[in-house]
């Protein structure tokens, strides 16, 4: 059956970033299926041309609209804001980095806020998150302060891991936000025995699982994808396709691209959305959840995003063009969503210079905060190996 | 019954011998005794003698070629013998043969436990043709005590001289129930000790009785257990310079007198033709007498004191330095010294020295004064805790009683072991030694008793 | 006391243990409807149905990560491995999840796990299926080996183990499961996690044991006993946190020491014991630690090479032998 969301954009989507690729092959989209019955959307007919593109850009616009109107302004602006928050904050790590106050791996979020804020936006507190080491923004979208996620980046004892994870392992238990992970793919097993722990104990609790595609091509993937279906786990599985693997592109190491289609061979539901566009992200993030809640079945969404900075702050980035990077610049979540917000009066320029001080400032603050916070104690080192040490 | 002949160990660092010449040749009867070919050692050239009757029957290696410790390099046996199995065997370098070689062929190798040439110990009178009737656990080295931890720990604890103990463990290492003997009384103790505390305050370390060296015709000794205070200055020396901790002293001595008395005796026997370095070997001999804490050894968990003095004599020779002993030069006139070092010194250029000859000084002297050289620092030849460098003899101007004179001048250096023997101690056996040279007399007329 | 198999007494500690907590449950290949591919867990699928005793594909990748993340959502898995040998495609999981979450979140999600199953030499399957591995979990702080060698030691300390909050390897010796001993029907009579047993007292040397080497090192003390030779069995029991304690109160009594294993020797159990030994107890050595290991080969085939490869009561006499200097 085709699903209701039928009208979701993603054509467009991937006219727009297979032209940006240089590619012109079509390609077939898995649809969201419901429980049980596959469904593929399979339409060759969407095929890149210029002409069903803007076909296609005026759908995308009346989707939007849609979108907009079944969300209050509140909720809305509140998006806005979490996603500048996360810009700035992850700009100001990149100038720590360089600085020398952040060791070791730094991953950064630019260009990706989209994906994280837009599906975090529909958990209730309770939810669980997992995620892998591209977490930063994730964990303060979860709710744990940037004060505590900066302190940790530090290396502080007032960190949201006491100093012991840094940039790939931040956890709060307060929050359910379960951590970031640093082995690709590691997270999907046990983000499935969280959701499978939430079944076990008779909760409606969701369990969001954030990874890149690049880990889709690890086992672990698959064997989740498997028992998840098998034991209807409320599960929902999010591919952050930033369309590379550290230096490698998905063209290089994937021979089907298209990973929402994957789901077909466990039978789980999926989709593919545009990850720029922090609504339509929210919007099939919104049904995955139903999905999870109400029938505990899991769903495996495909994001297409693109990060704006390197791999990691070491990155040299010479695997990819300056025009490349530009290109996808133009759709950045963070213009785009501006762009709407101002265009239907939601937020003036002025609200937004406002509101761009007080980032600033809460930013600020994270640094402070982070700089003046202690470093752990000596004794930690031999701390928490064990939780019932001889 | 035929025997193999092995490539015998013929000094105490040798790890290879050269065959240098066959004496005998294939089909020879020999003799018990006889000498059937001569090894090239490190140190020297050596006769190596056929330790029972028969024929030569096979000969495994050319002259000019080595061989390793053990390894079979010649067969004697009857005339008719059948040698083919030993034959087999031959060509295995066999330092350590597995027991199944050792049962099938009772009398087939050397030295069995003696495998690691590296063993540091000392040589017995150098059989030239092994054969072995069993395999007996090499003896511990007096150099190296082998003990496990708790019997030292125990033995520590309970006052036993662990080098008092011969140990029943692989190798002789001295383990928990050797201790335990000793301590019961049940014997297992190489003979009484004395403690550190029972050292004689006279001048020869005495006081117990001596044990002999394991090397023919050296000095008896007698181990005294070293203080924790001895032990500690060792150590810590140790680690602010190399293995040998060596300071040096040097003196000016009055040489007018000596050289007179040099000149008197060879006037008396012409043919003896004196050297200097005869009178210097005697002084040092005499000065040892006098300071019997120069004439010692480090060794590791004591310190040896030797009664006797025993003059190792540096000699150059083509293939290098050697030192010939002079045994008990303290009980030798200046005339027997020089006949031994001169017949010594010719034997060491033809490379004929027996390690015994060479080894086991408990001091040496090195003179290096006939090549005009002024002054010079040796360095000890371990184990010694000393060695005296001899520069040349020349006319100076001194001050005496405040007016200048020419006087004939010889500079010595004194090398001393400073685990064994302090500052202080050295510098007054080199008072000891100048006032002998200055005043000859002593060594020729002993002080009566 | 009753006298079961090793296999009844692991299977009565799980049965007990889900009976005793709700939040405890057996997954892996053929735990249930199959009855267990050894029969630990026979019976427990009737009792306690499919929501707790859960038949896996054969994933164990998947289904250890699985496990480690309910038990970060407040869970307590078992999971079965059907042989260790299989745990090696879970390794990443056990690792770097099970064993780092701890710490790496300041102390915020402990793991209470059981990776358990069979392991150490089989009979004749070669070299896949036969081998020991508790050299490799031993080396991560984070986990906690053990590897029990009688049926009353395997319940008390898989009880332990899944009260535990901490993951455990828990291996059980594949040659062992029809071991006969007497075991406890107490439902509470749990055997600490890091204490050694000593199963036997000597004062001539000590033997070090674990796992299938405790009835072989027995044997050889009866062995030795008999040449007037006194041997102290020591079993670990666990291997980490190993009790080091009692190991070096052995040796200081005896001065000498002997440890089994049927590991390969190289980086194993043994070596560490030894030098656990050099470093807390050299002045009380009257002989160097001699180690008794497996062959440092893969597993063969052949029955006669298979024995080659394990070691024996011979070898443990011969090496005692050695170290007692008779």
């Amino acid at each position: 059956m085709i699903p209701d969301d039928a009208t979701r954009p993603w054509r467009d989507l991937v006219n727009y970033l297979l032209m940006s690729n240089g590619t012109t092959e079509a390609s077939s989209r898995a649809g969201a299926k419901d429980q049980g019955a596959a469904s593929v959307v399979n339409d060759q007919a969407a095929a890149a041309s210029p002409s069903a593109a803007t076909k296609d850009a005026k759908k995308l616009k009346a989707d939007q609209k849609r979108r907009l109107e079944a969300i209050d302004h509140e909720t809305l602006i509140g998006l806005f804001r979490q996603m500048l928050l996360v810009r700035r904050f992850e700009e100001k790590c990149a100038e720590s980095y360089s600085l020398g106050k952040i060791g070791g791996f730094c991953h950064l979020y630019i260009g990706q806020e989209a994906v994280g804020i837009g599906a975090l936006s529909v958990l209730r507190p309770d939810d669980y998150v997992l995620t892998s080491y591209r977490e930063h923004g994730q964990a303060i979208a979860k709710g744990i302060s940037p004060d505590a996620v900066m302190a940790e980046l530090y290396g502080k004892a007032t960190g949201c891991s006491g100093g012991k994870g840094g940039s790939m392992h931040m956890f709060d238990s307060s929050v359910n936000f379960l951590g970031g992970h640093g082995i690709v793919g590691g997270q999907i097993p046990l983000a499935t025995g969280v959701a499978f722990a939430s079944k076990y104990q008779g909760t409606d609790k969701v369990t969001l699982c954030f990874f890149g595609e690049a880990a889709v091509n690890q086992g672990a993937f698959h064997e989740s994808l498997n028992m998840a279906q098998l034991w209807k786990l409320p599960c929902i599985y999010i591919c952050e396709n930033n369309q590379y693997g550290m230096g490698t592109s998905l063209e290089r190491a994937m021979s089907l691209q298209d990973v929402a289609q994957k789901a077909c061979a466990y039978d789980i539901a999926s989709e593919f959305v545009d990850g720029m566009d922090v609504l339509a992200v929210r919007e099939a993030a919104q049904r995955a959840v139903e999905r999870a809640r109400t029938k505990s079945l899991p769903t495996l969404l495909e994001f297409r995003t693109y990060r704006f900075m390197g791999h990691s702050m070491s990155d040299p980035g010479n695997y990819r063009t300056r025009m490349e990077i530009e290109k996808h610049q133009e759709r950045d979540p963070l213009k785009l969503f501006r762009a709407t917000l101002e265009e239907e009066e939601i937020l003036t320029p002025a609200k937004i210079a406002t509101m761009e001080e007080e980032v600033k400032a809460e930013v600020a603050k994270a640094v402070r905060f982070a700089e003046e916070s202690p470093e752990p104690e000596p004794g930690e080192l031999n701390t928490n190996v064990y939780a019932n040490p001889l | 019954m035929a025997n193999q002949v092995v490539m015998p160990k013929l000094s105490p660092t040798m790890e290879e011998g050269q065959l240098s010449r066959w004496l005998k040749k294939e089909g020879d009867t020999v003799s018990m005794g006889e000498p059937i070919a001569e090894i090239d050692t490190d140190k020297a050239t050596m006769e190596m003698q056929a330790l029972g009757n028969g024929v030569l029957r096979k000969i495994l290696i050319k002259e000019g070629e080595s061989a390793p410790l053990g390894q079979v390099i010649a067969i004697i046996g009857e005339a008719d013998e059948d040698i083919s199995s030993l034959l087999q065997s031959a060509p295995v370098a066999a330092p350590k043969a597995s027991k199944d070689a050792e049962d099938n062929q009772p009398v087939a190798t050397a030295d069995e436990d003696n495998g690691s040439s590296a063993v540091e110990a000392p040589a017995k009178t150098a059989p030239a043709l092994n054969v072995v009737e069993e395999a007996s656990p090499e003896p511990q080295s007096p150099d190296r005590l082998v003990v496990s931890p708790i019997a030292a720990r125990m033995a520590a604890e309970a006052g036993v001289n662990l080098s008092s103990l011969s140990g029943s463990g692989p190798g002789g290492r001295i383990i928990k129930r050797d201790v335990e003997a000793a301590m019961s009384g049940a014997g297992n103790s190489k003979g009484s000790q004395p403690s550190a505390t029972q050292r004689p305050a006279s001048g020869m370390k005495s006081g117990a009785p001596a044990k002999e060296s394991a090397i023919t015709g050296a000095s008896p000794y007698r181990d005294v257990p070293m203080s924790e205070m001895r032990r500690t200055i060792a150590r810590r020396l140790v680690t602010s310079i190399g293995p040998v901790p060596h300071f040096f002293l040097t003196t000016e001595v009055e040489m007018d007198r000596a050289a007179d008395l040099r000149q008197a005796l060879n006037e008396v026997y012409p043919q003896q033709k004196l050297s200097l370095n005869d009178i210097i070997v005697k002084a040092v001999a005499w000065a040892l007498m006098q300071n019997p804490d120069v004439n010692a050894s480090f060794q590791d968990k004591v310190v040896r004191y030797y009664e006797r003095a025993d003059i190792g004599v540096a000699v150059a020779t083509d293939n290098g330095l050697i030192t010939p002993v002079i045994r008990a030069a303290e009980s030798k006139s200046i005339s027997e010294i020089n006949s031994e070092i001169r017949e010594l010194a010719e034997r060491a250029r033809a490379r004929k020295l027996a390690p015994d000859e060479y080894t086991g000084a408990t001091f040496s002297v090195s003179n290096l004064g006939m090549y005009g050289i002024d002054e010079f620092t040796a360095v000890i030849n371990p184990p010694e805790g000393a060695i005296l460098a001899v520069g040349a003899m020349a006319p100076k101007p001194i001050v005496k009683n405040n007016a200048i004179q020419i006087s004939q001048i010889m500079r010595v250096t004194m090398s001393c072991d400073h685990r064994v023997i302090d500052g202080a101690v050295g510098a007054q056996f080199l008072q000891s030694f100048k006032k002998a040279m200055e005043n000859p007399l002593r060594l020729i007329v002993p002080e009566s008793a | 006391m009753p006298v079961i198999t090793m296999r009844d007494a692991l299977n009565q500690a799980l049965r007990e243990e889900l009976q005793r907590d709700g939040n405890v449950f057996l997954m892996g290949e053929e735990v249930a409807a199959y009855q267990g591919a050894y029969k630990v867990t026979r019976g427990l699928l009737e009792e306690f149905g499919d929501k707790r005793v859960i038949d896996t594909p054969i994933t164990e990748l998947g289904f250890a990560g699985l496990g480690v993340g309910a038990a970060m959502a407040g869970l307590r898995p078992i999971v079965e491995f059907m042989t260790f040998n299989f745990s090696i495609l879970a390794t990443d999981q056990i690792i770097n999840s099970a064993a780092k979450m701890l710490y790496m979140s300041g102390g915020q999600f402990k793991i209470p796990i059981v990776f358990r199953g069979p392991g150490g030499s089989a009979f004749q399957v070669s070299s896949q299926h036969s081998q020991a591995l508790e050299s490799w979990f031993a080396y991560f702080p984070g986990l906690k080996v053990v590897m029990p060698s009688t049926p009353a030691d395997a319940k008390g300390l898989l009880k332990s183990a899944i009260r535990d909050d901490d993951p455990v390897i828990f291996i059980e010796q594949e040659r062992m499961y029809g071991m006969k001993g007497q075991v406890s029907e107490d439902p509470e009579l749990i055997i600490p996690i890091g204490k050694a047993d000593v199963k036997r007292e000597g004062s001539d040397a000590t033997i070090v044991a674990r796992s299938l080497m405790v009835p072989l090192a027995l044997k050889a003390a009866e062995e030795l006993e008999k040449d007037g030779i006194s041997c102290e069995v020591i079993d670990p029991r666990t291997i980490r946190p190993l009790d080091i304690e009692t190991i070096v109160a052995s040796v200081k009594k005896t001065n000498r020491a002997v440890i089994a294993e049927e590991s390969h020797p190289f980086c194993g159990v043994a070596a560490e014991i030894s030098a656990e030994i050099t470093e807390q107890a050299f002045d009380y050595l009257d002989a160097p630690v001699r180690r008794v290991s497996g062959a440092d080969v893969p597993m063969p085939y052949a029955k006669n090479l298979e024995n080659l490869a394990v070691p024996g009561v011979a070898q443990i006499i011969a090496a005692v032998r050695e170290v007692a200097y008779v």
